[in-house]
């Protein structure tokens, strides 16, 4: 199957996250986890729930292009009824990452000084209470030096180092996995160091380090799975028939 | 009963410089946008503004009346970023207040069941903790966690927008959300609604179920018919966000000169001549286009 993507890759790599769940909310957010989590909804994780990205949670498995008016939905999830979710630890949300460090500490806050920031960002959103309730991962669609940082800015979403200073964090928290353009990232070390687990088909383990803007743990690196021929036709045909995820991912 | 319609002049006239005002909404949804224009119209300075953030946030930060925000975020949802915010705090031109979004949540809810704070896990190990030096921890007398303890967030005035009141304050959510604007209400000393229309009492159930009244009159002062008054925010069912109108507020966010004729046609009008400037835009825009 030379004619994969790398989209696709990443796709898989993205539902490969929430494998094993069982009945829990899965928030992905950005088309290719979209797409990840309604996969792994479709084939290994059938008990997963999701929401209409609105206020609902969708009976079935649309195309992440699905237009609200052609939705099911099978029970009522406003903005303040996730709270309830987030807290009783039933959720594995996977968020973007404008700042990673070797411990997952995450920031979506601001570049620079918090009090007279160079960029203001979108700010911490829920970032700090999902990462002490459930467990996280995260996609990076741009896997570059300024994203994987010796430090964050503003610790947004809680790592492992941060949380172990604190113990009531430490308690339900857990940095799952990375999902990046060029590889899987996640923190199976003894003091949960991030760890190259796979590198996509096509991407060298330099390239990633060169990526990466500290020392990853290298132990048995391997090659992240193809899509099988059932995941390809359900991304194509009919999760995203019209190939949002190469809008996220070109090449 | 108590007949509670008033004007949106009557509403703004009782925000006075430095109290602390929250909004309902959230993102660039339901925001109740005609009370923001009101307010930057009124040039009432110096507000501590506390908000699910949007253009509510932008908008009064671009007119220069913001002392400081306090926010979980600030987006306007199909543009991610609020460059009128941005702007400001990338100047220094504003005290921040960032939280998680679900400590925002409890510090509105400690507010209105008159509590000095919740406890939470949110927070704990973030720089959340770090950036607002005022937030302190609890330890449990129940087996000994050490917590959160997310303050009230106490309001001097609220404003929510709802898509049907009635003139004893009742007020109704129609779309799919009703977010968190009886919280607003709930933690406020002075309690505003506004409603694309006001209903006969009682026949809020004909507009939609009882559910969707989320807003009962013990939680509101005053109450004015404004249509259209979270526009170009999203008001569903009667209406969707005005992208287009939200790219022309966006693009002011350019330089000194394009906020100011931004602001002349669209902030210093009153809400007619606001209705017919948008209406004129739209026609503009839909001509000039390619």
């Amino acid at each position: 199957m030379s004619d994969v993507t790398r989209a696709e890759v990443c796709a898989v790599a993205c539902a490969e996250a929430w494998r094993g769940d069982g009945e829990i909310l899965a928030s992905p957010f950005g088309t290719v986890p979209s797409i990840g989590a309604r996969l792994a909804r479709l084939t290994f994780a059938p008990d997963l729930v999701l929401t209409d990205g609105e206020a609902a949670l969708m009976a079935g498995t649309p195309a992440v292009s699905a237009q609200a008016e052609e939705l099911v939905r099978e029970a009522w999830m406003p903005y303040r009824r996730v709270f309830d979710v987030v807290w009783s630890g039933r959720r594995h949300v996977m968020m973007m990452a404008s700042q990673i460090d070797r411990y997952g500490n995450q920031n979506l806050s601001c570049i620079g000084d918090w009090h007279r920031p160079a960029t203001q960002l979108i700010g911490v959103r829920g970032s700090p209470g999902n990462t002490v309730n459930h467990p996280t991962s995260y996609w990076v669609p741009n896997h570059s030096p300024r994203v994987f940082v010796e430090n964050v800015d503003m610790v947004s979403g809680v790592g492992y180092d941060r949380a172990a200073a604190s113990p009531a964090a430490a308690r339900f928290g857990e940095v799952r996995v990375v999902v990046t353009n060029l590889a899987v990232l996640d923190f199976a070390t003894p003091d949960h160091r991030m760890r190259l687990a796979s590198v996509h088909p096509g991407v060298t383990v330099d390239e990633v380090r060169a990526a990466t803007g500290f020392d990853l743990v290298e132990q048995g690196v391997a090659e992240t799975r193809v899509p099988s021929a059932e995941e390809l036709e359900l991304i194509r045909n009919v999760l995203d028939p019209y190939g949002l995820r190469n809008k996220e991912l070109p090449g | 009963m108590t007949d509670k319609r008033a004007t949106l002049d009557d509403m703004v006239a009782e925000v006075r410089p430095g109290m602390t005002v929250g909004f309902g909404g959230w993102g660039s949804r339901r925001k109740p946008m005609a009370v923001v224009r009101a307010l930057a119209r009124a040039k009432v300075a110096d507000l501590t503004v506390v908000s699910y953030g949007g253009p509510d946030v932008g908008l009064l930060c671009a007119a220069g009346l913001v002392g400081k925000v306090v926010y979980g975020f600030v987006t306007l949802d199909s543009i991610p970023l609020d460059p009128h915010f941005r702007a400001a705090r990338q100047a220094g031109a504003v005290e921040a207040m960032e939280l998680d979004e679900g400590m925002f949540y409890l510090g509105l809810l400690a507010a209105s069941w008159r509590l000095p704070f919740l406890p939470t896990r949110a927070g704990l190990g973030s720089d959340v903790m770090v950036v607002n030096p005022e937030l302190r921890t609890v330890v449990s007398p129940y087996g000994g966690e050490e917590l959160a303890a997310m303050p009230a967030l106490e309001l001097d005035v609220a404003f929510v927008h709802a898509n049907r009141a009635d003139r004893h304050g009742n007020g109704q959510m129609l779309g799919p959300d009703p977010f968190f604007d009886d919280l607003f209400l709930g933690a406020a000393r002075r309690r505003f609604l506004t409603a694309e229309k006001v209903v006969e009492p009682g026949c809020l159930a004909d507009e939609g179920p009882l559910q969707s009244v989320t807003v009962t009159r013990l939680l509101t002062d005053a109450v004015a018919q404004v249509p259209g008054g979270a526009h170009f925010t999203s008001c569903p069912p009667d209406y969707s966000r005005d992208e287009a109108f939200q790219q022309r507020y966006a693009r002011s966010a350019a330089d000194a000169e394009s906020w100011a004729q931004f602001a002349a046609r669209f902030v210093d009008v009153d809400e007619e001549e606001y209705r017919a400037a948008v209406s004129e835009e739209r026609t503009g825009s839909g001509a000039s286009r390619p």
